[in-house]
């Protein structure tokens, strides 16, 4: 058993696991409850679990808890219902969902890439997004929302 | 049907309305005693509550289309109540009627007609009962956001008509629905009711679902599918913390754990001996071994003339072979269950696509009956087909059995791409006999495909536990567009279906239709070029359909076809176009594509540039969801069609993750042009498979124009497009 505290989007969480090897997916998704981050692959490949550290895009599937040291922001914590992101904003207005479940991470993403360059050329966006998955091709609909989120800030 | 429940009895007891109540996730307790589940029923479909808030019961699931949103349109427009006043509630076997599995682009043709007509039957029945209560005609009521306005301003609203009888009904085939100009709701680009939860992280998937007490579970499967467990040993996860148990049922091995990481580590870590099984076949030669499969019976889908003697003395022939691989559904996240089993009963919460049958399967496998199985729906990641969410319910089944508290199985992503059921692989031999003066006299087809049919899929966990799961063997209906919309005078299209096949099968979205599609349209576009013909005047020419036709001046239209240019087939890098129809199955959805290509004549990498569609699916729905799901069919199919290929050794699947099994990634997506043609007037038709149809015979009619070059094989790779290009 090992006990961490852990902040996450804004506030200090205390989490005990039996590993801390524990990938951080799984602390905020059992732990904490979060289901913004979702488990797709397991490796790294596909960016359903991704977050921010730092305001970094990270894996969290392949990132152990030990390793975290920073400032954890989830989908959750990045905005809320009331007070929505402009990504997530985006995402609603350009219907860029089919199932949803990469979402987190084209969120995330994008997040990230606008955080350091935030006006992307709809190359950039392709080339940041290259490695997040998306299996019901909503590709086209991604792309016109993370411009959106782009021209609105 | 033994579940369904006794109308009499039911009337007796005298509560056939069901009142409406919000209901948790967690739902097992709260079912509603004696709620039917006929679907020639209003309430097997519809309650009312007091306040006017409208349930829903419906047996087709949203798999990730947006089909609950336009479901929820229609019902609202026609029972011309607010959609925010309607909760909908889908495939829930204590609840929903069996409306069939929720594939084949049926769930609005088919699941939201029966909506509509039981929305219609209790707009005349609370009209009726309105009109009673008011004394008035019924003529001068209308319905307006769930109020009753009479003409001379008295109104009641719906909610306060509704007695524990008054939609107890059976569903009027000829309760008057709306004329089509008078839908409000139903035609419009409504916001998806989903959207807003998943983009904030707020939604419930499948892989979301907790109980309280519940433990986690990971299956360990067999090194080959054929291998039988020898022995593991315990001892080689007994560092792990928090390992409750480690079930074994036969060859069905799975670990449960208290934390979701230690049971990722015992599944892992087990030291586990299979015996040695190698018996699938080279995958090298995987056409052959199709070829020599033994045949069942053969399938004549359609027959005209004679096309074998016409063929036999005709001045032309055309022999060609078509293959497609061996795909994987690749939903992006692995499936997932959980199940409690209390007291001999078992509740399933699951991502199935048909939750009746598998109640029915899951029954068998438990030697118990229906009665005590429920399944429930909860939306997965992204379903295109039978994938494995009926697996991972009786993965959970077995665990939660053997356990006594409710487990969770999450399957890793080896187990999705490992052990999912495949879509087959499918061979096509085609021929064509061309009269002297440059007519399509004669058309054979030979299509090669596993026997059966879209039924139940053998459960993985069953099967390897010894247990009888009602399994057949079940490609989907992949005999559908074999047959061809053409008016060619000697045509016969058969299907040998084959004995076996190597990987467990099952339909993957557009199951057949997609194979047979891609076969028969490049097939006519190679009679097209073999006597000078366009593409797209030998479709009219061959079409006899008035709407079809109509379809394919607007694709051309769309795309310019006509005024394309000549690709120029010297350069390192060459574009070209390619065009292709299909009305889906005959008798539905009409789609019409052109693929704009490009063509790295050094390293044979195709790219995809932009696909144009003309889309004719009768009255829309929600033309944005329309549009969304369309856009889906094309990057989709765009993937499958140049990526994608199950790889396989004499043991088992070797593309075990996405490296091994790579799809379309945003640099390499096209662009989609839609014109979507609505029909108001006609029924609606389907539209989240058709256009997949079209996808890889328009791709493939391009790179001949850009290359002179034909390509039979599925997937377009790189490889096998340069050792056609050299061999050309």
């Amino acid at each position: 058993m090992a006990t961490t505290s852990l902040s996450v989007n804004g506030k200090v969480a205390s989490v005990t696991v039996d590993d801390p090897d524990t990938p951080l997916l799984y602390v905020l998704r059992n732990e904490l409850g979060l289901h913004g981050p979702r488990f797709g692959c397991g490796l790294g490949q596909c960016g359903a679990c991704t977050v921010h550290v730092d305001g970094t895009a990270v894996r969290s599937c392949v990132t152990p808890l030990s390793a975290v040291s920073g400032r954890v922001v989830t989908l959750e914590g990045l905005g809320t219902a009331s007070n929505p992101h402009p990504l997530q904003s985006a995402f609603i207005e350009e219907q860029a969902v089919q199932c949803g479940y990469c979402i987190n991470g084209m969120i995330m993403q994008s997040a990230d890439l606008l955080a350091r360059n935030p006006k992307p050329s709809e190359q950039d966006i392709k080339t940041e997004l290259a490695n997040n998955l998306c299996r019901c091709g909503t590709h086209l609909r991604i792309l016109r929302a993370v411009m959106r989120a782009a021209a609105s800030s | 049907m033994d579940e369904m429940i006794n109308r009499r009895k039911l009337l007796q007891a005298g509560g056939a309305l069901i009142v409406a109540f919000s209901l948790p996730m967690a739902r097992a307790e709260t079912a509603a005693a004696g709620k039917t589940l006929l679907a020639d029923r209003v309430d097997g479909f519809l309650a009312v509550a007091h306040d006017g808030r409208v349930t829903v019961y419906s047996g087709k699931v949203d798999l990730g289309t947006g089909v609950r949103t336009a479901l929820t349109q229609i019902v609202a427009d026609e029972l011309d109540v607010p959609m925010n006043q309607i909760t909908i509630i889908e495939g829930d076997t204590a609840l929903t009627p069996d409306q069939g599995t929720t594939s084949g682009s049926f769930s609005i043709q088919n699941g939201g007609m029966q909506l509509r007509r039981a929305a219609a039957t209790a707009r005349r029945a609370l009209l009726r009962r309105a009109a009673a209560q008011m004394d008035r005609d019924i003529a001068t009521l209308s319905i307006r956001n769930g109020v009753i306005t009479a003409a001379g301003g008295e109104w009641l609203p719906i909610g306060s008509l509704v007695e524990p009888t008054s939609l107890a009904l059976d569903i009027e085939k000829d309760a008057p629905q709306k004329a089509p100009g008078d839908y409000t709701i139903v035609g419009k680009p409504v916001r998806r009711l989903d959207i807003p939860d998943k983009v904030n992280g707020r939604f419930t998937f499948m892989q979301d679902f907790t109980l309280p007490g519940m433990l986690h579970g990971r299956v360990v499967r067999p090194s080959g599918f054929g291998a039988t467990l020898v022995s593991y040993d315990e001892s080689s996860i007994a560092d792990i913390p928090g390992i409750v148990k480690v079930v074994r049922i036969s060859n069905f091995l799975g670990v449960v754990a208290k934390s979701e990481w230690s049971a990722i580590k015992a599944a892992q870590q087990l030291k586990v001996t299979w015996s040695s099984w190698s018996e699938l076949p080279d995958q090298s030669k995987i056409w052959e071994h199709v070829r020599n499969t033994p045949v069942v019976h053969d399938d004549v889908t359609s027959r005209f003339g004679s096309s074998r003697a016409v063929l036999g003395a005709a001045a032309r022939k055309l022999r060609a072979t078509y293959d497609f691989a061996i795909h994987t559904h690749g939903s992006i996240g692995p499936s997932c269950a959980v199940a409690t089993f209390i007291d001999g009963k078992l509740t399933c919460w699951t991502a199935s696509q048909a939750t009746h049958d598998l109640r029915k399967q899951l029954a068998a496998m438990l030697a118990t009956s229906d009665a005590d199985v429920r399944c429930v729906y909860v939306e997965g990641a992204g379903c295109y087909g039978r994938n494995g969410h009926e697996d991972a319910a009786a993965d959970a089944a077995l665990l939660a059995r053997a356990i006594g508290t409710p487990v969770r199985v999450q399957w890793m992503r080896a187990d999705e791409h490992g052990w999912d059921p495949k879509g087959p692989p499918t061979l096509l031999d085609m021929q064509a006999g061309v009269d002297p003066q440059g007519n399509l006299a004669a058309w054979e087809s030979e299509l090669f495909v596993p026997d059966g049919s879209a039924t139940f899929v053998p459960l993985t966990g069953a099967d390897l536990a010894g247990l009888n799961s009602l399994g057949k063997l079940s490609p989907g209906g992949v005999l559908n567009d074999l047959s061809i919309p053409y008016e060619i005078p000697n045509v016969t299209t058969t299907a040998r279906r084959l004995q076996s096949t190597p990987l467990r099968p099952a339909w993957i979205r557009s199951p057949g239709r997609l194979q047979n599609t891609f076969a028969n349209e490049s097939f006519l576009n190679e009679v097209a070029a073999s006597v000078g013909t366009d593409p797209l005047d030998i479709r009219l020419q061959y079409l006899a359909d008035a709407r079809g036709k109509e379809l394919l001046e607007r694709l051309a239209k769309l795309s310019k076809w006509r005024e394309r240019q000549e690709p120029d087939r010297n350069a390192e890098v060459v574009t070209g176009r390619g065009l292709a129809y299909v009305k889906y199955e005959l008798v539905r959805t009409y789609v019409g594509a052109v693929a704009d290509v490009e063509i790295n004549r050094k390293t044979g990498a195709v790219a995809v540039k932009r696909f144009y569609v003309a889309h004719d699916c009768g009255q829309i729905i929600n033309p944005d969801g329309l549009r969304n799901q369309i856009e889906g069919c094309v990057v989709q199919t765009v993937s499958r069609i140049l990526k994608e290929e199950v790889t396989f050794d004499r043991s088992m699947v070797t593309s075990l993750d996405w490296a091994s099994y790579p799809i379309l990634t945003f640099p390499e997506i096209p662009e989609v042009v839609i014109d979507l043609i609505d029909r108001p007037q006609e029924v609606p038709w389907g539209g989240g498979e058709p256009t997949c149809a079209v996808v890889p015979s328009a791709i493939a009619g391009a790179v001949f124009e850009a290359t002179g070059v034909r390509l039979r094989s599925v997937p377009f790779t790189p490889p096998k497009v340069l050792a056609a290009l050299r061999a050309s």
